[in-house]
């Protein structure tokens, strides 16, 4: 199976459904003749031209509220925020047009709309360009976040993504883009709303989504190791809609859980899959369920403190020791 | 003398000299409808204790929905801000349907799921109807570039307040308009006031507002909005400029409010005087104006106006009735129409956990 990169995977789903679908358009700041910011479309500019591929200025706020306004006119819009901190200066367009619009419209309206781009800490880049805004967006009704780890994930949730009725924001990582993994040549879709295990385990569960599921995989691989522990890591892949099935089948198995998470604490995701876990697996239990997210500050500029402030592997394996 | 020329001009303009006397009364009709609807819904608001939140009433900008909506064609889109019911049943959308919305009843256009500033029809090409101020104009932009990319001869128009010109989206748009050239078409209903803050007290500009539009290289145009003909005329221009050229244009349309910025503006006689207020009702009414020239044109005589008038009051009251009379929404229908997918049930939606209630 060939090996390629987030980055790759990303590019060649986006391809896929250029090519499937002549409603499918980009836009997005540098997404074009610069090839994007991230590389993420590199190519596509070229191979399917002007009226496909569209440089924006950097103006967020009429870019995504044209997205919006073209999605209720049919089309399927592929809006880039070449970082997902950016969608605070487009807010109302994300939120109140894209998120509210199908509602208060009482159906009538469908946005077919995806919004993508990094949303990931760990970069050196100071707070503004750091936030993981996945879980003040999955907060709204309406909307669907999705939060790919691999590569393979990142091809298959962005293909269903596009394809999908409703506004999805895609949530990737600069941190990821050049990591590699197996990704099949023929095609395939990976629904929303279906969490992976991605590492099996018997002892205790490790919740994530995004990178923190990477990281995940190396704490549980610390414990095998130093500790004859062995942790399930459960990859919940979409924010909203929610695997909640998957999370209390591996809780039920393992009666532990300590969830790893890339936003900070307060309203976190992670703080929506406690709650879940306390209210319908408590009897399951057999130990609080405690939480690794990113320190409760904004993020910090220096270098070596911010690999701190993200979840780490030894961060994770003490919180598990301190249960298990 | 100058401004009798121009609105001769604008009367002679081929949009307006076609125009056949039943479609000169039902722009007539039109307006009164809309004047009536909102007189009705005003005092229901105020008696019946069934309609909540804002009610941001249009009385007075009437020429302005009707005259341009009039000249839409099949692929010529929509989208206003908050003060929309003109634009509302000027597209068609019934007064039931609309009225229903304010009582929020299951019959109501948005199922009463929108309210009074979250009207939509997109089947009449109107696509709302929202409620933060110039959050609808990148809309726009978007409804003129899915128009442009599928090859329709059509364009958007995009209502906006004079209060909404300092928003950044608005300016982002302009921006994004001139660049792409997309047939949009920004209208400025100025009503003077932004709220309870007066144009000069909000604005900085030279001209008028519409005059910003220089800056991005865009034609621009002011219209006075009592006149029916100049309205039409003058977005006719626009509309003939974004069909053959799709370029966008700005347009000021003067205008006035008789009622506060909403049912809740307790000052709305304080930030302006009540013989200001008075003075746009005597001297500068559009439905009035326009229902004067029509008699002076030969085509309506006053007893036929009060049939009118009388008709769409008639209309209003059946509409309260109809409303009062329609269910109200169930609780099971909080959680319809948030996802496509899980309304329609696809495979989509029923994968995953979309609601968390429990």
């Amino acid at each position: 199976m060939p090996v390629i990169t987030y980055r790759k995977a990303l590019n060649d789903a986006l391809a896929e459904e250029l090519t499937r679908d002549e409603n499918v358009v980009i836009l997005g700041e540098e997404v074009a003749q610069y090839n994007g910011a991230y590389k993420v479309t590199e190519g596509l500019w070229k191979r399917f031209g002007d009226k496909r591929v569209w440089d924006t200025p950097i103006s967020e706020a009429a870019f995504v509220g044209l997205g919006v306004g073209a999605s209720m006119m049919g089309l399927r819009p592929v809006v880039e925020l070449m970082f997902w901190s950016f969608a605070f200066v487009a807010y109302d367009q994300v939120v109140n047009n894209a998120g509210c619009i199908r509602y208060m419209s009482g159906g009538l309206i469908n946005l077919p709309l995806v919004i993508r781009g990094p949303a990931n800490g760990g970069t050196n880049v100071g707070a503004t360009h750091s936030h993981t805004p996945e879980s003040i967006l999955a907060h709204n009704p309406g909307i669907k976040v999705v939060c790919p780890a691999t590569a393979y994930d990142a091809k298959g949730l962005m293909k269903t993504a596009i394809r999908d009725n409703d506004p999805v924001f895609v949530m990737e990582n600069t941190l990821l883009y050049g990591e590699t993994w197996e990704v099949p040549e023929e095609e395939y879709l990976i629904p929303l709303g279906v969490a992976d295990v991605k590492r099996e385990g018997a002892d205790i569960s490790l919740i994530a989504h995004g990178r923190a599921t990477i990281t995940s995989l190396k704490a549980a691989e610390l414990l095998a190791q130093e500790h004859n522990i062995h942790a399930e890591v459960l990859d919940l892949r979409s924010i909203r809609p929610l695997d909640e099935d998957a999370i209390l089948r591996s809780v039920r198995k393992t009666h532990r859980a300590v969830l790893v998470d890339e936003n900070k604490p307060f309203c976190a995701v992670s703080a929506q899959i406690a709650t879940i876990i306390q209210q319908k697996a408590f009897d399951d239990l057999d130990a609080p369920v405690l939480r690794v997210c990113s320190l409760d500050a904004p993020a910090i500029y220096s270098p070596r403190l911010e690999k701190l402030q993200l979840p780490t592997p030894e961060r994770i394996v003490e919180k598990v020791l301190s249960i298990a | 003398m100058e401004a009798l020329l121009e609105t001769r001009t604008a009367a002679d303009a081929a949009i307006n000299h076609e125009l056949t006397s039943e479609k000169k009364i039902h722009f007539l009709r039109q307006m009164l409808r809309i004047r009536r609807f909102e007189q009705t819904a005003l005092k229901q608001y105020q008696t019946s204790g069934q309609i909540g939140g804002f009610l941001h009433l249009y009385s007075g900008q009437e020429s302005v929905a009707v005259g341009t909506l009039s000249l839409c064609g099949e692929d010529d889109h929509v989208v206003a801000g908050y003060r929309m019911h003109g634009h509302a049943l000027a597209v068609g959308m019934s007064m039931n349907e609309c009225m229903a919305e304010l009582f929020g009843r299951a019959t109501g256009c948005s199922k009463g799921k929108g309210g009074s500033m979250h009207f939509f029809a997109p089947d009449k090409n109107f696509w709302g109807g929202h409620g933060i101020v110039g959050g609808q104009t990148p809309l726009g932009l978007g409804l003129a570039f899915g128009l442009k990319y599928k090859g329709l001869k059509g364009c958007c128009l995009c209502y906006l307040g004079d209060g909404a010109v300092n928003q950044g989206a608005y300016h982002e748009s302009l921006n994004l308009a001139a660049l792409w050239d997309l047939p949009v078409i920004y209208i400025i209903e100025n009503n003077q006031y932004s709220m309870g803050t007066s144009q000069d007290r909000s604005s900085a500009f030279q001209k008028c507002l519409a005059a910003r539009a220089e800056a991005y290289d865009i034609a621009w145009d002011h219209v006075s909005g009592e006149d029916l003909y100049e309205v039409r005329a003058k977005t006719w221009q626009a509309m003939q400029r974004a069909h053959a050229e799709s370029h966008p244009t700005v347009l000021e349309i003067a205008t006035y409010r008789y009622y506060g910025h909403s049912v809740s503006d307790a000052n709305a006689k304080k930030y302006r005087s009540p013989e200001e207020i008075e003075k746009y009702r005597t001297l500068h009414d559009p439905i009035q104006l326009w229902q004067q020239r029509l008699m002076d044109e030969g085509i309506l005589t006053a007893a036929q106006a009060t049939e009118l008038d009388n008709a769409a009051a008639a209309e209003a009251e059946e509409a309260v009735r109809f409303a009062k009379e329609s269910p109200l929404p169930n609780p099971a229908d909080i959680f319809t129409d948030v996802y496509s997918e899980v309304d329609r049930q696809t495979p989509a939606g029923r994968t995953g956990k979309f609601f968390f209630n429990d």
